[in-house]
């Protein structure tokens, strides 16, 4: 079974926890700028949208990488920066679309979210379970039971 | 650690930008935010200072916890002489500016003296600027906000500002962050106009350590789990906000209604949580669209609403603005801006309330103004030539959100109502109609059904105000357990042991409504685990305890003594005409010489040298 981050914009309330978590995870201080998720708050539509990698199969960040700097991790199918070879040329930047590989200036490396090894950090860290790590293959159920339960209703009245 | 240790003073009168130390001998003795503020600025202002003059200060300051994953650890404070009393002030917000200034490297910013002309201050880590603010000089909260962030071209931003009403001085303007979350009371955002700083924008990316990292996530964790598990904190505040409290309230009889008149309100189910909840005909969309957390908090009680589209507040031109979701009731504001006033309109209080995050003003001192002006309407003292044509009966919507749109630009019968409900009521020779406490209006419980509220009320050091010492918590909530309301007895010992806690809470960087589920107990594991110094229990209440005496002589030496911890006549002798409370008036005598006992006060209420020098003051 292959995991993923489960996001629901419906439960998140933009307390920013996934945030700091992240950026302790990754840089052992309470830094949201760090982060590699990041909340959204879209003010008038009264909605907050948490957003990071969702890990493409096959990704555009990895594919324009010159120095293939990033690597799969086949059990888990998580894009991995390797600080060690990345050159800080941001191509990778450009190439995704979403938008979530991003540059450090500090370290002049690209960060991106890896999924903690397998234990991520944001989803612990969720008061609401706006974020939950579970089967990728299932990501849709709880939106699928939902409807399933509002087209049930309409057929019964 | 958990402190940056760094100080950032803006001199605005020469615009000398400089950086100190902490001082952090004296981080060990007030903590931070509150407490720490109010010691710099008591060393640094005279007491005697005209509070919207240069020789004024205004600090902005964060807790140690601010900016942390301790739940709710959020929030900064403002910290001046408040003009709307002449008493210190201390104005606490939470939102996402707090922290963004935290992580630009600093604990605190000192703003001295008057800039020459209006600028904003822009702070990205040690890129420190005044800049020019003339073209946004004139402009609400939300197109300061708007401007600002196209300028610095960074949507990461954080912004406080004031309005109009900041500019021209009304008297209880609030300084506004994030669009909707305000260092409401005191009128701070009158001292930051007569500074002439418009605005600070902050942007961060410094990061905040702690001493004990895995100590501190344990400590942490286990505070969110109660938080968590806890009616209120859990369930009640983030399902209602703090407009669960609405029905509670008129239930108990302690509803201040119609400028005091009563203490039951007939139209509070119309404005309370249940009926934001409920939809509406016209869209069959609910007022409350979401509800939204400060930063850091577990909680969430913050409203986020819609006013319904066929309103009669949303025809004309000029209100797209008002169109969509924005900042929404909170429990103070529909009372004031509601049962003060005697409106039940539920649309037109969320327009109220949009103005007041528009313009920048405290709802409480607003709706509690306009309800003393109510008074003074239907009393025959004021009339339609004096208000501009405003019918201000108690209950009519339509006068209340016009008298709101011209305070928040200071315009017509809007200056006067700026000027607060002490100062209206004594140019029209009505003094005793004011309901307010050293110049403050009082919030959102009538001292005759909640007695301990009456002497919160009474010795608050900024003022009226339900923020300092919550007895409600107990008296009503039965927490951390349950006290009679209608009675004084042991409400001093009460008001004194929550003043001098929410002091400690108030100087951390946390939230006071986490109060509903924390004690000390919780709270405490968590600052010793992110700060140095041994942060017991005990410490934390002698902290608060200093605090609160520091205030006090600060208000002492400003000449607000003993003779100004008292209530208007209205709540003193007048007794409640119906509900629980009938009957009744506040027994602030019975509850007043035990409470200065208590505090190792003289019977004048001045701190004695003993207690003084017990304190380390």
């Amino acid at each position: 079974m292959q995991l993923a981050l489960v996001i629901d914009p419906g439960k998140c309330t933009s307390c920013k926890q996934c945030e700091m978590a992240c950026a302790y995870e990754k840089e052992q201080t309470f830094n949201p700028a760090k982060s590699r998720i990041r909340i959204f708050d879209f003010h008038e539509e009264a909605r907050f949208v948490p957003y990071t990698c969702t890990q493409c199969d096959e990704a555009w960040c990895q594919q324009a990488c010159p120095v293939n700097a990033i690597t799969t991790d086949h059990a888990s199918g998580v894009k991995i920066v390797h600080d060690n070879l990345c050159v800080g040329c941001k191509v990778c930047t450009i190439a995704c679309p979403f938008g979530t590989i991003n540059y450090n200036a500090d370290t002049g490396k690209v960060i991106k979210c890896d999924l903690c090894g397998g234990d991520p950090a944001c989803a612990k860290a969720c008061p609401t379970d706006a974020i939950t790590y579970s089967d990728v293959e299932q990501s849709g159920f709880e939106k699928m039971k939902a409807w399933a339960a509002k087209t049930d209703a309409a057929a019964q009245s | 650690m958990a402190w940056t240790k760094k100080i950032l003073r803006i001199n605005l009168t020469s615009g000398e930008i400089t950086t100190e130390p902490l001082n952090m001998e004296w981080a060990q003795k007030y903590l931070g935010q509150r407490g720490l503020a109010t010691k710099y600025f008591t060393e640094e202002t005279d007491p005697t200072v005209d509070p919207l003059s240069p020789e004024n200060k205004l600090i902005f300051a964060t807790g140690p916890l601010t900016g942390t994953c301790a739940s709710t650890g959020g929030r900064y404070s403002v910290i001046t002489k408040g003009p709307l009393t002449g008493a210190i002030a201390c104005s606490n917000s939470g939102g996402y500016f707090g922290p963004e200034l935290k992580f630009s490297g600093y604990d605190m910013v000192i703003l001295e003296g008057k800039s020459p002309k209006p600028v904003y201050l822009s702070i990205f880590n040690d890129k420190v600027q005044l800049k020019d603010a003339s073209h946004i000089w004139g402009k609400s909260v939300w197109d300061a906000d708007a401007a600002i962030k196209a300028e610095v071209q960074d949507p990461l931003a954080h912004i406080a500002a004031i309005g109009v009403s900041g500019e021209k001085g009304v008297l209880y303007s609030c300084i506004v962050n994030n669009l909707h979350r305000a260092a409401g009371r005191s009128g701070v955002g009158a001292v930051m106009g007569s500074k002439n700083l418009k605005a600070i924008v902050a942007r961060g990316s410094n990061g905040v350590t702690v001493k004990d990292p895995q100590g501190f996530f344990a400590a942490t964790d286990a505070g969110k789990k109660v938080l968590a598990e806890n009616a209120v904190t859990g369930e009640g505040l983030p399902a209602f906000g703090t407009q669960v409290l609405m029905n509670v309230i008129n239930e108990s009889g302690a509803m201040p209604t119609r400028n005091c008149r009563d203490t039951v309100f007939e139209g509070a189910h119309d404005i309370s949580a249940e009926a934001m909840a409920e939809p509406r005909r016209s869209d069959g969309k609910a007022n409350l669209s979401t509800n939204q957390a400060c930063f850091g908090c577990t909680i969430a009680c913050g409203r986020v609403s819609t006013i319904d589209p066929t309103h009669f507040t949303l025809e004309g031109e000029g209100k797209d603005r008002y169109k969509h979701a924005s900042g929404g009731l909170e429990y103070e504001a529909a009372w004031a801006l509601g049962s003060a006033t005697g409106v039940n309109d539920l649309d037109a209080l969320t327009y109220a309330q949009f103005l007041c995050n528009e313009h920048g003003l405290d709802p409480i001192s607003l709706g509690a103004t306009i309800a003393a002006a109510m008074d003074l309407y239907e009393e025959g003292v004021i009339n339609d030539e004096i208000t501009g044509g405003l019918k201000l009966n108690f209950g009519n919507a339509e006068a209340l959100v016009k008298a709101c749109e011209l305070t928040g630009i200071a315009e017509g019968f809007g200056a006067e109502l700026g000027m607060g409900s002490k100062r209206l009521c004594e140019k029209y020779g009505r003094p005793e109609l004011s309901m307010t406490v050293k110049g403050q209006e009082f919030p959102a419980y009538d001292p005759r059904g909640i007695q301990g509220m009456g002497l919160t009320y009474a010795t608050s050091n900024r003022g009226a105000c339900h923020l300092r010492s919550y007895t409600v918590s107990s008296e009503i909530l039965g927490i951390p357990e349950k006290t009679d309301p209608l009675v004084t007895d042991g409400k001093a010992a009460l008001v004194k042991a929550f003043q001098d806690a929410t002091a400690a809470v108030d100087s951390a960087g946390i939230c006071v409504f986490t109060t509903f589920a924390w004690t000390l107990d919780d709270i405490a594991p968590q600052i010793d685990t992110a700060c140095e110094g041994g942060w017991s229990v005990d410490k934390l209440m002698e902290v608060g305890e200093r605090i609160w005496n520091m205030e006090r002589q600060y208000n002492m030496a400003a000449g607000i003594k003993g003779d100004k911890d008292t209530l208007p006549d209205r709540l003193l002798k007048e007794a409640a005409k119906a509900g629980p409370a009938q009957g009744l008036v506040a027994g602030l005598d019975k509850m007043l010489p035990e409470y200065y006992q208590l505090r190792g006060w003289s019977t004048d209420g001045t701190p004695t040298g003993e207690t003084l020098s017990r304190l380390g003051l």
